[in-house]
C-alpha cells in the first residue's frame, strides 16, 4: 500500500462525500424515533387504560344499580356485580401466600450463594435457579392444579378443596417469585465491599455475625427492593391463578385460602377468555380495563419504590 | 503502651483460644444457620426438579403413544385423545417470528439512541426511566394493550383478532427487556473503541454500525434470545388478544390464511387444557408443558452459551 505523501503547497481536502453525513442524521434521527416508539408505549397504555375505565365508571353510575356495584357483595361482572373489594382481597391473599414461600426461600438462595458457597457450588446453583426464573407461568400454573393443591394443600388442610383452592395458586406464584427474589437480593448482598466483611473478620466475628449483622444490614434497602419487586411481580401474575384458583365466572367475597376465590388479574383473564362472548362496549367488557387501571397504578407504585431503593444502594457503595 | 501476647489476656492461655477456634465442634450456631440455608436453597432446587419429574411422568401415556400425532395435531378441547399441540406450535413460532422482526430491530435501536446518543439529556433520562417502568408492568396488561389497541383500534391493519395482533402485544412486551439488555452490552463495550473510530474520522453511525455494535453482539444476542424465551412463554397477552382456546380448524390453509384468521399458541392451548377435567386431559397438558419447556429452557440455554462461548473481557 503506497502512503501519499503529504506536501505543504498542496491544501488536504478535508470533505466528505455527502452521502456519509446524510446516513449519519439520518441514522441519528431511526434511533431517536425507535426511543419515541418505547414513550408511545407508555402513553397508549396509560390512555387506553384511562379512557375505558373512566367510559366504565360513567356507564355504571348512568345504570339502574349506580355506583354502588362496586361495593356488592361478589365479583360477578355478567350480572353487574362489580365488587373490586373481592378481587383486591383475592390479590392480597394470594401475593400474602407468594410471599411466605418466596421470601424464606429467596433470601435463603440468596444468603447462601452470596455469602456461604464456594465459587464452584455457585456456578452450579445460579444457572439451576436462573432456569427455574426461566419456566413459564402456564407450566407453574398447571403444576399447581396438579402436584401443588393435591399432594401439598389438601394434605395439610383436609377441609381445603379438592380441586382448586387460592392457596395453591399462591404457592405456584410464590415459586413464580423465588428466582425474582433471589436474584435482585443477591446482588444487593454482593454489592456490599469487601472491606466491610474483613474488618467485621478482623474484629473477631464469625461468618454468621459478619453475615447477619454487617453484610445484611449493609444491603438492606436493596434486599427491601427484592421484596417489593416480588410483591409487584406476584399481584402482578396471571396464568397461575386463572389455571389454579378456579372462580371463572365470578367470585364470592372470601377470606379463606382454601377455597376457590377470584384475583384481579385472575378476573381479567377470565374476562379476556371469554372475550368473544363479552366483545362490544357492554359493562362486563370494560371493567377489565377498570381493574387493569387499578392493577398498573399498584405496580407501577411498587416497581417505582423499588427502584428508588436499588438506586439508594448504588449510591452508597 | 507494652505489646500484650495473646497469652497473658484474660487468663485464656494461647492455646485454649486456638483450640476454641479450630476444634471441632467450633461454630456450631454458624454450621446449624449453614445447613438451613442449604436447605431452604435446595427447597427452591426440588421444586424444581419435582415439576420436571410430574411432567414427565404425567405425559409418559402420551409420549408412549401418539408422540408424532401429538406434536403435530389440532388444538381439541373436547376430546383428549385428539387433542393436540400441532398448530400451537406453529402460532408460537410465528409469533417468535413477530418479536424478532418488530421488537428487536425497535428495542436495539432505542438502546443505541440512549447509550450513543443521547448522553445525559432530560429526554433520554425521561426514555430511561419509562422503559424501567415498561418492564415491571405485568404482562395481562399488554394484552389490554393489544386487544384496545392492536385488534380494535388497528383492526384494518391486523386484521382483528389474529396472529399479528398477539405478535405486536408480545413485541410491546418484551420491547423494554431488549432495550434494558441491550443497553447493558452497549455500556460494557469500552470507550477506547469508540474513540479509535472516531479519531480516525468515522461519524457516529459508522463508529456504531462497524465498530460499536460488532463489539456489542454476543451481549445483545444473549438479550435477544432471552427475551425471545420470555414471549414464547407468555399466555395472558396471547390470550387477551383473543387466541383460540376450544377448537380450532385450520385444515391446509396456506401460510397466509393462517397469518390472517384465527390463531392459537403453545402457552394459550396449555391453558386450554389445563381447564379440562380427567386424567386424559392432565396428560396431555402434561405433554404439551414439556414441549413448551424443552422450546423455553432451549433458547435460555442457548442465551447462556451464547454468553460463556463470546464473553469478552476487556
Amino acid at each position: 500500500m503506497s502512503v501519499t505523501s503529504l506536501s505543504p503547497d498542496q491544501p488536504i481536502d478535508l470533505t466528505t462525500r455527502p452521502g456519509r453525513r446524510r446516513r449519519d442524521t439520518a441514522a441519528k434521527w431511526a434511533f431517536r424515533t425507535a426511543a419515541l416508539t418505547t414513550l408511545l408505549v407508555t402513553i397508549l397504555i396509560i390512555v387506553t387504560l384511562v379512557f375505558d375505565a373512566w367510559q366504565f365508571l360513567s356507564k355504571l353510575s348512568e345504570s339502574e344499580s349506580g355506583l354502588g356495584a362496586l361495593n356488592e357483595i361478589g365479583w360477578f361482572p355478567r350480572r353487574g356485580l362489580f365488587d373490586i373489594g373481592t378481587l383486591v382481597v383475592g390479590s392480597l391473599i394470594v401475593t400474602g401466600i407468594a410471599m411466605a414461600v418466596a421470601v424464606p426461600l429467596g433470601l435463603g438462595a440468596a444468603i447462601y450463594l452470596a455469602e456461604y458457597a464456594r465459587p464452584g457450588v455457585r456456578r452450579v446453583v445460579k444457572p439451576i435457579i436462573e432456569v427455574l426464573a426461566g419456566v413459564p407461568s402456564v407450566v407453574l400454573g398447571y403444576f399447581a392444579i396438579a402436584v401443588i393443591n393435591p399432594e401439598l394443600v389438601v394434605r395439610l388442610f383436609s377441609g381445603a378443596n379438592k380441586a382448586f383452592t387460592l392457596a395453591a395458586a399462591g404457592i405456584g406464584v410464590g415459586v413464580l417469585t423465588i428466582p425474582i427474589i433471589a436474584s435482585v437480593a443477591e446482588d444487593a448482598l454482593r454489592a456490599v465491599p469487601l472491606s466491610l466483611r474483613e474488618a467485621s473478620y478482623g474484629l473477631g466475628a464469625e461468618r454468621m455475625q459478619t453475615t447477619f449483622r454487617v453484610v445484611f444490614p449493609a444491603a438492606i434497602s436493596g434486599i427491601v427492593a427484592a421484596l417489593i419487586l416480588g410483591i409487584s411481580r406476584a399481584i402482578g401474575e396471571t396464568m397461575v391463578v386463572a389455571i389454579a384458583a378456579g372462580a371463572v365466572g365470578g367470585g364470592l367475597f372470601r377470606l379463606t385460602p382454601l377455597e376457590p376465590g377470584q384475583t384481579m388479574t385472575g378476573a381479567m383473564a377470565a374476562l379476556g377468555f371469554g372475550s368473544d362472548q363479552v366483545a362490544g362496549n357492554d359493562l362486563a367488557f370494560q371493567s377489565l380495563y377498570f381493574v387493569g387501571l387499578l392493577l398498573f397504578f399498584m405496580t407501577l407504585l411498587l416497581n417505582v419504590a423499588s427502584d428508588w431503593l436499588v438506586n439508594k444502594v448504588r449510591e452508597v457503595y | 503502651m507494652a505489646f500484650t501476647t495473646p497469652a497473658t489476656m484474660g487468663g485464656a492461655s494461647a492455646r485454649s483460644i486456638t483450640e476454641g477456634l479450630t476444634k471441632r465442634g467450633a461454630d456450631r450456631k454458624g454450621k446449624i444457620i449453614e445447613g438451613i440455608l442449604v436447605g431452604l436453597l435446595g427447597l427452591s432446587l426440588l421444586v424444581l426438579l419435582t415439576l420436571i419429574v410430574d411432567l414427565l411422568t404425567s405425559s409418559w401415556s402420551v409420549w408412549t403413544t401418539r408422540p408424532g400425532d401429538f406434536l403435530t395435531t389440532n388444538l381439541n378441547s373436547q376430546s383428549a385423545a385428539q387433542a393436540g399441540v400441532g398448530q400451537a406450535i406453529r402460532g408460537t413460532l410465528i409469533l417468535c417470528g413477530i418479536v424478532i422482526l418488530v421488537a428487536f430491530p425497535l428495542g436495539i435501536a432505542c438502546a443505541v439512541y440512549l447509550e450513543e446518543y443521547a448522553g445525559r439529556s432530560w429526554f433520554a433520562k425521561i426514555i430511561r426511566i419509562n422503559v424501567r417502568n415498561l418492564a415491571g408492568v405485568p404482562s395481562i396488561v399488554y394484552g389490554l394493550l393489544g386487544l384496545a389497541i392492536f385488534v380494535q383500534a388497528m383492526s384494518g391493519f391486523t386484521g382483528g383478532r389474529t396472529v399479528f395482533a398477539g405478535g405486536l402485544a408480545l413485541s410491546a412486551l418484551v420491547l423494554p427487556i431488549v432495550v434494558i439488555t441491550t443497553s447493558e452490552a452497549l455500556r460494557a463495550v469500552p470507550r477506547s473503541i469508540r474513540e479509535g473510530a472516531l479519531g480516525v474520522g468515522a461519524t457516529p453511525w459508522e463508529t456504531v454500525r462497524s465498530h460499536v455494535l460488532p463489539s456489542a453482539a454476543p451481549g445483545i444476542l444473549t438479550g435477544t434470545v432471552l427475551s425471545l424465551a420470555r414471549a414464547a412463554g407468555e399466555a395472558a397477552p396471547v390470550l387477551l388478544v383473543g387466541a383460540a382456546t376450544g377448537l380450532l380448524r385450520t385444515g391446509n390453509q396456506s401460510l397466509m390464511d393462517q397469518l390472517q384468521g384465527p390463531f392459537t399458541a403453545l402457552p394459550v392451548a396449555i391453558f386450554s387444557y389445563a381447564r379440562q377435567p380427567g386424567e386424559d386431559f392432565r396428560s396431555v397438558t402434561a405433554a404439551a408443558s414439556l414441549v413448551l419447556l424443552a422450546m423455553v429452557l432451549a433458547m435460555n440455554a442457548v442465551a447462556i452459551w451464547l454468553r460463556n462461548r463470546y464473553e469478552r473481557k476487556w
